[in-house]
């Protein structure tokens, strides 16, 4: 008999804000934003910042708050980076979509209803140059009855010329007080328990993205019910224990390279990934105080190339055994270049 | 019938290495709602047991009676069309493959079966409509667009059926789709642990089995516990009854790569460099993957050298081996890094000993 699926909703699309006013820690966003709401008029937006701090909820809560859920279907497009978002779709699809004038402007249901459509452009850093220049024009063309929200992490990717024909607004990291706040009141919600421990590691493992604390939230809790430690947690992210990082480090330390050998092997038997085991290296490195600034660098630099090799495809326990000999080298202050050369 | 399969473990109460994570998955399992899941870990590691444990106890023995299937695809992709050739092996509630052998078209194997799986659902007595699992292998090698359209096709469909991936290392796994699955780390079995599963399978096969002995397989296995299992059965074929010493024999391909080790150890000339080429090309052909050999070759040699030259040579063999996955024909790069080691080797030699 095949099990019965429950429809069980992720915990990110559960708690995410309706309205504008809820989106946590964005204060200056939020002040501005409102004002838009009471008067209906707003510009072309261009919100950026790093991932998970409510940058689509936010596109999300105005175009709802302007138009209600009987409109939002035919005044609201919705694109993000999972869809087709060649220089064709911008020519016909959104184009289409932009190109067709609305109904005079009276409120239904309590909701402004302004004579414009919302194209919402999510991810569009990812959007090919090329796309975003066939875009230009069609913002001022349609300008009167289509506003345009991107949604990026770096504003640099996105062209000039569009940037400067949006409004920008800047989403700030969150706050840890303000994660816990949010992640207290989820866990209220769900019946979980989670020691003072396990909230800060929570913290600490997300760094300032809500979506990934939640997600993290939600597969430890289905993994291992309703009491939460920071172990569990730990092991659900992916992030590796901080002893193993401190072994291996110590490994290099004491000069042995057969030990570092070993350790590395360790690693790499127990499955952990490298990419993550050389991020968490870094911080380690970067932030240890008995470390020479030239050292640091010296590692650092290795850090980075073997990065880009693994991103290449190379092999893991290659990479990191060479980035363990190289942090050797530094720490003990053994000659950086071979010194027998031909 | 091997001993590595007649004792894999058939359900989640019988495994014995990786209880803990046996008994999540059970209780995952039994609350009826199981998430995306991504095991990763080495290979050995007993990902794939996990696996086919965890699909028996989601539907019962029916998960077992599989079929070996060899599907054309026929894909319209845009301006052409495409056929696909893929080998699934499925069940009633299950369908399991290896995209990445579609090559650079993996892309549409994805879309298109997880499209035809959504299509059919399974129904159950009471008219409720269940979901099927799609296993899917080596997903850390698919191509990125493949791993994209993943991610989609991962959320419209998630109604209908439920994927599970497996791949040895997550970082070459994209973040979207880490973060829209359960991970699942499954290390490599301690040493202990592998003794434990030897001396399992000793008292079922009635054999007296030196402690001591044990301990040897267990070591030379690297931890790989199908490795332990395998040589563990080999030993039992040479010699019974047991002794504590026993030859322990490698494969054969590992004795081939230390004899090329010692012979570039023993000399560094142009004459020495081609008799080593032949060496490895018959190790290419015998279908040895190219990264492993260098791996092999680096172990081996950093049990030989000197601990100034040890850091030199294992930087190189990691540039050869990223140099490796990029180019093409891997007999280059391996040739490049013994060529490379012998330069270094020799010029250690004439300024150590003149």
């Amino acid at each position: 008999m095949a099990p019965i699926l429950q429809s069980s909703q992720p915990w990110v699309e559960k708690y995410r804000p309706k309205q504008v006013k809820d989106v946590a820690h964005q204060d200056e966003v939020v002040r501005v934003l409102t004002n838009t709401l009471e008067t209906a008029n707003c510009p072309h937006m261009l919100f950026y910042g790093p991932p998970g701090t409510g940058k689509t909820t936010t596109a999300l809560a105005i175009a709802h708050q302007l138009f209600g859920p009987e409109l939002y279907k035919s005044r609201v497009l919705e694109l993000n980076a999972s869809d087709d978002r060649g220089i064709n779709v911008v020519r016909t699809k959104i184009k289409d979509f932009a190109a067709v004038a609305v109904g005079s402007g009276q409120r239904q249901g309590g909701y402004p209803c302004p004579t414009y459509k919302i194209i919402i452009l999510d991810e569009a850093d990812s959007m090919t140059e090329d796309a975003q220049n066939a875009l230009r024009r069609t913002m001022e063309t349609y300008s009167k009855v289509t506003r345009f929200f991107f949604i990026c992490n770096y504003i640099s990717r996105i062209i000039e010329p569009l940037a400067s024909r949006c409004a920008k607004f800047r989403f700030k990291p969150l706050s840890e007080e303000i994660m816990t706040s949010r992640i207290l009141h989820i866990c209220k919600e769900e019946g979980l328990n989670l020691d003072a421990e396990a909230l800060s590691t929570l913290s600490t493992i997300s760094q300032g993205d809500l979506r990934r604390a939640i997600t993290y939230l939600q597969g430890a809790a289905r993994l291992f019910g309703s009491s939460i430690t920071s172990k569990d947690l730990i092991s659900v992210s992916g992030v590796i224990p901080q002893e193993v990082v401190g072994a291996l480090l110590a490994a290099c330390k004491s000069g042995n390279f057969d030990l570092a050998n070993k350790e590395v092997n360790n690693v790499i038997a127990d499955g952990y990934p490298v990419s993550q085991m050389l991020s968490q290296l870094f911080e380690v490195v970067v932030e240890a105080d008995d470390i020479s600034d030239e050292q640091k660098a010296r590692i650092c630099k290795r850090l980075g190339e073997a990065d880009k090799c693994l991103v290449d495809g190379a092999d893991e326990y290659l990479q990191l055994l060479d980035v363990a000999s190289n942090t050797m080298r530094a720490l003990c202050n053994m000659p950086q270049e071979f010194s027998y050369e031909t | 019938m091997l001993w590595v399969d007649k004792y894999r473990p058939k359900a989640l109460d019988q495994v014995i290495v990786h209880e803990d994570v046996a008994q999540n998955l059970k209780k995952l399992v039994s609350e009826q709602d199981c998430p995306h899941l991504l095991f990763y870990g080495p290979s050995g590691s007993g990902k794939k047991t996990l696996i086919m444990a965890l699909l028996r106890q989601m539907f019962g023995s029916s998960s077992e009676k599989v079929k070996v299937e060899n599907k054309t695809w026929k894909i319209n992709a845009g301006t052409r069309n495409i056929d696909i050739e893929l080998t699934t092996l499925s069940s009633t509630h299950h369908v399991e493959m290896n995209p990445s052998d579609a090559g650079f078209q993996d892309r549409y194997v994805v879309q298109e079966i997880i499209k035809e799986m959504a299509k059919n659902r399974p129904i159950d007595t009471k008219g409720k409509k269940g979901f099927k699992v799609l296993v899917l292998n080596e997903v850390d090698k698919l191509s990125r667009e493949a791993q994209h359209s993943l991610r989609r096709t991962m959320e419209k469909y998630s109604a209908s059926c439920r994927l599970i991936l497996c791949c040895n290392s997550s970082s070459k796994v994209t973040e979207a789709i880490r973060s829209r699955c359960l991970n699942i780390r499954i290390n490599a079995p301690r040493e202990d642990q592998i003794v434990k599963v030897l001396e399992f399978i000793a008292k079922k096969e009635n054999l007296q089995l030196p402690a001591g002995f044990a301990v040897r397989v267990a070591e030379k296995s690297n931890r790989s516990l199908r490795r332990a299992i395998l040589s563990f059965e080999t030993c039992r074929v040479q010699q019974y009854p047991f002794t504590i010493n026993q030859a322990i024999s490698p494969m054969d391909w590992e004795e081939y790569v230390s004899e090329i080790v010692s012979d570039i150890m023993k000399e560094q000339s142009p004459k020495r460099l081609f008799q080593v080429r032949g060496k490895l090309y018959e190790l290419l052909i015998n279908c040895i993957p190219p990264e492993i050999l260098l791996k092999r070759l680096l172990h081996d040699l950093l049990r030989k050298l000197d601990a100034e030259l040890k850091h030199e040579v294992c930087h190189w063999a990691a540039y050869y081996e990223h140099r490796m996955r990029l180019g093409q024909k891997a007999i280059f790069h391996l040739e490049a890094f013994i060529a490379k080691f012998m330069s270094i080797y020799k010029a250690f030699l004439i300024a150590t000993f003149g």
